[in-house]
């Protein structure tokens, strides 16, 4: 049986603002498709946490944002998750479903480096984008959410790196959600072809305490034979947006994808960060940190599944839940038959700093191949009464032996990160929020 | 100022309920070179770590003093801030906290608020401590602990020791696990900080490690008190005969800490 339920906007809605953007046929047909779609199918059901009354259809759908002329004139807020010592920033800010500001060094555009806004690309780079959108990593029918994304998506980044293109400085994108009730419904492919190198940074951010609003992401990474994405991120919505957050990768032979998630948001949360190694000899890293506090609920999925062979997967989540928060980290290794001498290993912590919080570490490993190799180790708890000894004994408060206790938890994110001010502003985040 | 002066009284101490020290009494000055030697099980870590306040030693009755200042009152931090330092058997393993942040975070924790030390005076006075303890500087960036050999983790109880500066020092073990070759940086690290204003409790169950640092008093511990005291000799004499003369004399059969108070 299906339940049909009724959406905040309508077929009309949707094709109207399809054709408002200029939109290749094949993408308002996606959207009218999916649309169609999000009406019967059924929610996704995270493992042991109840999202049904969650808010995902409330919200507006396109908000204006200013454009900003030069990057002197960011908000304060925005400056701080520069580097504002480098000359050349490699930037996009999209400021509610607009782009405020938007630079690429020139180089790297006479090399072919495309980076742009999705609705741009989709109208410029279109077949090269129909060839990746939800086709392969994210399929629009898998749940209600991922079809009301593909139904509804109005922002986002292309990025793609042509063959043997190697990016030194990274590339980042600001999405401000300024507007307490604008949606985030935004898209974020992509492609590293072969031997190509880039690392990309994202950094998410909203003010809205009361107001309430949602955001539906998906992400979608494609590493080519030999290249190598570097992904982090700063999840940084306020407590009235409720967030699904979905991040994909996909490996051919040799590539490599790292994920560096700072999943800082203070309302609920649902966050997916699955990676498919396909191709032989192919490797992801997948690090997650987070802090819960007041009474939110969040779940976290990684998942790196092995198909070739030799391929090498590392999954870290570390999770600080204080208050009545709830977290619950879903660390799910899978080696499908046929991917031999490949190694899966994991890791999920949860450091609990409050009697009445919740923590779950569900590690799991699926392994359908002899020849493997596999490891998992998980912990809740509490602060380590013994650590805490031990830097005391060196006359360290027991505030301070605490914070560098909590900070070094949640280090293996924030050391990979490769913009220092995004470092800082994840330093500064795990801070304001921790005390 | 001349040094301190540590005084353990009828210390008394209980894990879980049971008793482990039964009245130790000790006195360290600065400037003196104590050792406590004895077999496995005797006590003489339990004493390093409930002079320390370590959470799950209760003192049932007795006194620590230093400087006349009652110990026991203090919270751990405060301890240390007050001049005592604990060279651990088994020190913690921090990740994610590098060692030079933790050490900078220890020496400031011992100053006071805006007399912080400069980034260049530390990095200075870090270099010429590991210099001494043949110590690798890539230690410094290394996560506090994580993954050191056994020798490691001593040699870095010694370089906070040289950092901190303490004005009573108690290292537990601190030879264990070591070469002779370790052994005799380990010992040479510690001999630097040989002074009036320094007193130091070592633990050890080997003579070993006071061919290299010779104590001015040696005591050994039995059944959770001081049973011998005496000078240099008496260690000399425990490595040559071993225990049983004491145990004899004293006509002490389980040297250990038997269940049944
Ligand atoms: N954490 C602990 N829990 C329970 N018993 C302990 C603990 N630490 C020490 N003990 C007991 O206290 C006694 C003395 O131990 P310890 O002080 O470590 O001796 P030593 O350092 O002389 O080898 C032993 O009987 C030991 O089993
Ligand atoms: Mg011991």
């Amino acid at each position: 049986m299906t339940v049909k339920v009724s959406l905040p906007y309508d077929k009309d809605y949707v094709s109207n603002f399809s054709q408002g953007l200029n939109e290749p046929d094949w993408m308002t047909s996606l959207r009218l498709n999916a649309l169609d779609k999000a009406e019967s199918l059924e929610m996704p059901k995270p493992d042991k946490t109840n999202i049904k009354d969650w808010n995902f259809t409330e919200f507006k759908h396109h908000v204006e944002g200013e454009a900003i002329n030069s990057i002197q004139d960011l908000p304060e807020q925005m400056l701080n998750l520069l580097d504002q010592d480098k000359e050349q920033q490699n930037l996009i800010l999209q400021r509610n479903h607009s782009v405020a500001f938007s630079n690429l060094d020139s180089s790297l555009e006479e090399q072919g480096v495309i980076f742009t806004d999705i609705q741009t690309a989709i109208r410029d780079h279109s077949d090269l984008v129909e060839k990746y959108y939800m086709t392969e990593a994210v399929h629009v029918d898998e749940h209600r959410l991922t079809a009301l994304h593909a139904a509804l998506m109005n922002g986002g980044i292309f990025l793609y790196v042509p063959k043997n293109v190697t990016i030194k400085e990274p590339l980042q994108t600001i999405f401000w959600q300024e507007d307490p009730e604008a949606a985030l419904v935004n898209h974020v492919l992509v492609v590293a072809e072969e031997n190509s190198s880039v690392t990309y940074v994202e950094n998410y951010t909203s003010d809205n305490k009361e107001e309430k609003t949602s955001a539906n992401t998906i992400t979608e990474v494609f590493a080519k034979a030999g290249a190598k994405v570097s992904f982090g991120a700063v999840d940084n919505f306020e407590a009235g947006t409720t967030v699904y957050a979905n991040r994909r990768g996909v490996t051919d032979r040799d590539a490599v994808i790292e994920w560096a998630l700072g999943l800082m948001n203070e309302g609920n949360t649902v966050s997916e960060n699955i990676t498919h190694l396909i191709g032989d000899n192919s490797q992801s890293q997948a690090k997650t940190v987070t802090i819960g506090r007041g009474a939110q609920k969040q779940n976290f999925t990684a998942n790196i599944t092995h198909f070739g062979k030799g391929s090498d997967g590392y999954i870290l989540q570390h999770g600080v839940m204080k208050d009545k928060s709830s977290g619950i980290f879903n660390g799910i290794g899978k080696i499908e038959h046929g991917a031999s001498k490949s190694n899966a290993e994991q890791e999920s912590r949860v450091l609990m700093l409050s009697k009445d919080a919740r923590g779950d570490a569900n590690p799991i490993l699926l392994i359908d191949e002899d020849d493997v190799t596999a490891g998992h180790a998980a912990s809740v708890g509490r602060v380590d009464p013994m650590q805490l000894f031990y830097l005391m004994s060196r006359g360290i408060s027991k505030f301070e032996a605490e914070r560098l206790i909590i900070h070094g938890f949640l280090a293996p994110v924030v050391n990979q990160l490769p913009i220092e001010a995004v470092k800082q502003q994840l330093r500064q985040l795990i801070e304001r929020k921790v005390y | 100022m001349a040094g301190s002066t540590l005084e353990i009284k009828d210390l008394h101490v209980e894990i879980e309920g049971q008793e482990i020290l039964k009245g130790v009494n000790l006195t360290v000055k600065g400037g003196e070179f104590h050792a406590v030697m004895g077999p496995n099980g005797t006590g003489k870590s339990t004493l390093a770590s409930a002079i320390m306040g370590h959470p799950k030693f209760e003192v049932t009755q007795g006194q620590v003093l230093l400087d006349g200042e009652d110990v026991l009152e203090m919270e751990v931090d405060e301890r240390a801030q007050a001049g005592l330092f604990l060279a651990m058997q088994y020190p913690s393993e921090i990740s994610g906290v590098t060692n030079s942040d933790f050490l900078r975070s220890s020496i400031n924790a011992h100053r006071e608020e805006g007399d912080e030390i400069s980034l260049m005076k530390f990095i200075k006075e870090m270099d010429a401590a590991m210099d001494t303890l043949d110590m690798d500087k890539n230690m410094a960036q290394r996560y506090l602990n994580e993954g050191f050999s056994g020798g490691e983790k001593k040699r870095n109880e010694i370089l906070q020791l040289m950092m901190i500066q303490p004005a009573i020092a108690i290292l537990d073990e601190i030879d264990s696990g070591l070469d002779i070759d370790a052994l005799k940086v380990v010992a040479k690290g510690i001999n630097e900080m040989r002074s009036e204003n320094f007193g130091c409790l070592t633990i050890t169950h080997y003579q070993r490690l006071l061919n290299y640092i010779t104590p001015d008093k040696v005591h050994v511990m039995m059944q959770g008190r001081v049973v011998k005291s005496g000078g240099p000799e008496l260690a000399e004499r425990l490595e040559a005969e071993g225990y049983d003369w004491i145990k004899q004399e004293l006509g002490i059969e389980d040297e250990t800490i038997s269940q049944k108070a």
